[in-house]
């Protein structure tokens, strides 16, 4: 680890007073510190948030959910609210990292957690990401966790997260505060930047700004599921996961929400599919036609093209469990 | 970095470089040794200990952030001549081979325990809502964090199944 000025802020005025010129905010650091490691990272200074008071989850006027960046992962998994109103929340939580890692990882820390792209990690290799304009050593290479959608001709790299994934399909927002103590909400769609010629600049957030909570809507009266497919049982990343919530009326899907982890530089979503989708009654051939419209704008290298039909049969299974019966 | 915290119920003073790792606090600083440092990027488990009663990876802390936290490490869990339940069911179900990771799964099955009496799911657990069944897939997938070379994972699974048995009497 390259030296660096660690500081304990009691507040997020002094957090983000703190947070300038290299500076990185830590709370559960399970990403960071590993990078800071490998050198992959190296802020000038960590200015620890933990003792900020933005742990706690309470329900909000509008009948949603206000969840304190530093929630812990195994907390917000475990909340009752959350298990019996966003089961696709704890489902996607329960789905990611260990039972130690979800101990101490954030909410906030999950929501900025950085890809797990082989080439960002190697600092050897050129990586856009870590070090812009280097090149991409991922196009052409190994792409068995990379992105078939959102790409650029500079980056392939995929979001790591499961928990964004499901928060994505819940609509929801992340409040963020600036120095100067004002306080906006973004939505999650608008949150994460495609790469384009900037794979570096990964979010909207301003050096600075701390992510104070992330906000859920009301769950409404909606069926909610967290698929995922991975290369073992337990603790990996997602190849392809989905998240889904819909809304059953009179036999007819009236409302569905569908996000995609392990295909794009961000949590997925797909306007056109919800389309076609709601307002129909379920049918194997809908879901064939919804999954073949998801992955018409595909673009695969040799070592993920798999993600295409796999990723199609997951939607298909994710929609037969949300609309049976 | 001057830091105050609690291991295994002693106060301690660490003056140590803010790069420190809980983990090489522990061992190098403290001289505890029985967490053991595997892979130090928190894809292992080896060097799991408890961080307030809850279980983290230590190579994955800085031990400047844990001013007035209570740690408590495998030799805090028993010593030899007074084994935790875990310890002696590891021991009498041969739960290890060379050993090496013991101390992170022991540590690791201590919490996991306390984690289902609080009645936290897990992604295997059918319903979210009801406590959930003390399973071998439900322990595999609880002690998915942490790994054996050697492939003791069957009497792992057995040794926390009977310790478990034992406190639900």
């Amino acid at each position: 680890m390259i030296p660096f000025d660690y500081q304990r802020a009691a507040s997020a005025a002094e957090a983000t007073g703190l947070a300038r010129d290299g500076a990185t905010f830590i709370a559960g650091g399970t990403n960071l510190l590993d990078l800071m490691k490998l050198e992959v990272m190296a802020p000038s200074r960590l200015v620890d948030i933990n003792r900020l008071d933005l742990g706690g989850i309470e329900d909000t006027t509008g009948g949603g959910l206000r969840i304190g960046a530093l929630v812990r992962n195994s907390d917000l998994a475990g909340d009752p609210r959350v298990r019996s109103s966003y089961p696709v929340l704890a489902r996607a939580l329960l789905a990611g990292a260990s039972g130690q890692l979800r101990n101490k990882a954030t909410t906030g820390g999950n929501l900025l957690q950085r890809t797990r792209c082989y080439y960002f990690y190697d600092t050897a290799m050129p990586c856009n990401k870590r070090e812009p304009g280097s090149g991409c050593q991922a196009i052409g290479g190994a792409t068995r966790l990379h992105a078939i959608f959102g790409t650029s001709d500079h980056c392939i790299a995929t979001h790591p997260s499961d928990m964004a994934v499901a928060m994505r399909a819940l609509d929801a927002s992340i409040e963020i505060e600036d120095s100067a103590g004002n306080r906006r909400s973004v939505a999650i769609s608008e949150f994460y930047r495609l790469p384009g010629t900037t794979p570096h600049i990964e979010t909207v957030l301003k050096p600075g700004e701390l992510i104070t909570a992330v906000l859920l809507p009301p769950p409404g009266g909606t069926r909610q599921a967290y698929r995922k497919v991975r290369d073992r049982a337990s603790y990996a990343f997602a190849l392809v996961s989905v998240a889904g919530v819909v809304e059953m009326a009179d036999g007819r899907m009236k409302r569905v929400a569908l996000a995609f982890g392990g295909v794009g530089p961000q949590p997925w979503r797909n306007a056109e599919v919800e389309a076609l989708l709601e307002g129909k009654a379920p049918s194997a051939e809908l879901f064939e036609q919804a999954a073949g419209l998801l992955v018409a704008k595909a673009r695969t290298q040799a070592g993920n093209a798999f993600k295409v039909p796999l990723l199609q049969r997951v939607l298909s299974a994710t929609l037969n469990e949300l609309t049976k019966g | 970095m001057k830091t105050e915290l609690t291991v295994n119920g002693r106060r301690e003073r660490l003056d140590a470089d803010a790069r420190t790792t809980l983990l090489d606090a522990l061992r190098v600083h403290l001289e505890l040794t029985g967490t053991k440092k595997g892979c130090d990027h928190g894809q292992c488990g080896a060097c799991t200990v408890l961080v307030n009663g809850r279980r983290i990876n230590s190579c994955l802390s800085l031990a400047c952030m844990h001013e007035g936290d209570e740690i408590v490490t495998i030799e805090g869990l028993g010593e030899p001549d007074r084994l935790s339940d875990l310890q002696q069911a590891f021991l009498s179900h041969d739960g290890f081979q060379c050993g090496f990771c013991t101390p992170g799964q022991i540590c690791s099955a201590t919490a996991m325990l306390s984690e289902i009496e609080a009645g936290w799911p897990s992604h295997v657990s059918d319903d979210l809502d009801r406590t959930p069944e003390l399973s071998s897939t439900e322990i595999s997938e609880r002690m998915s964090g942490n790994i054996c070379r050697c492939s003791a994972y069957p009497n792992i699974v057995e040794a926390i199944k009977e310790a478990a048995d034992r406190r639900r009497g």
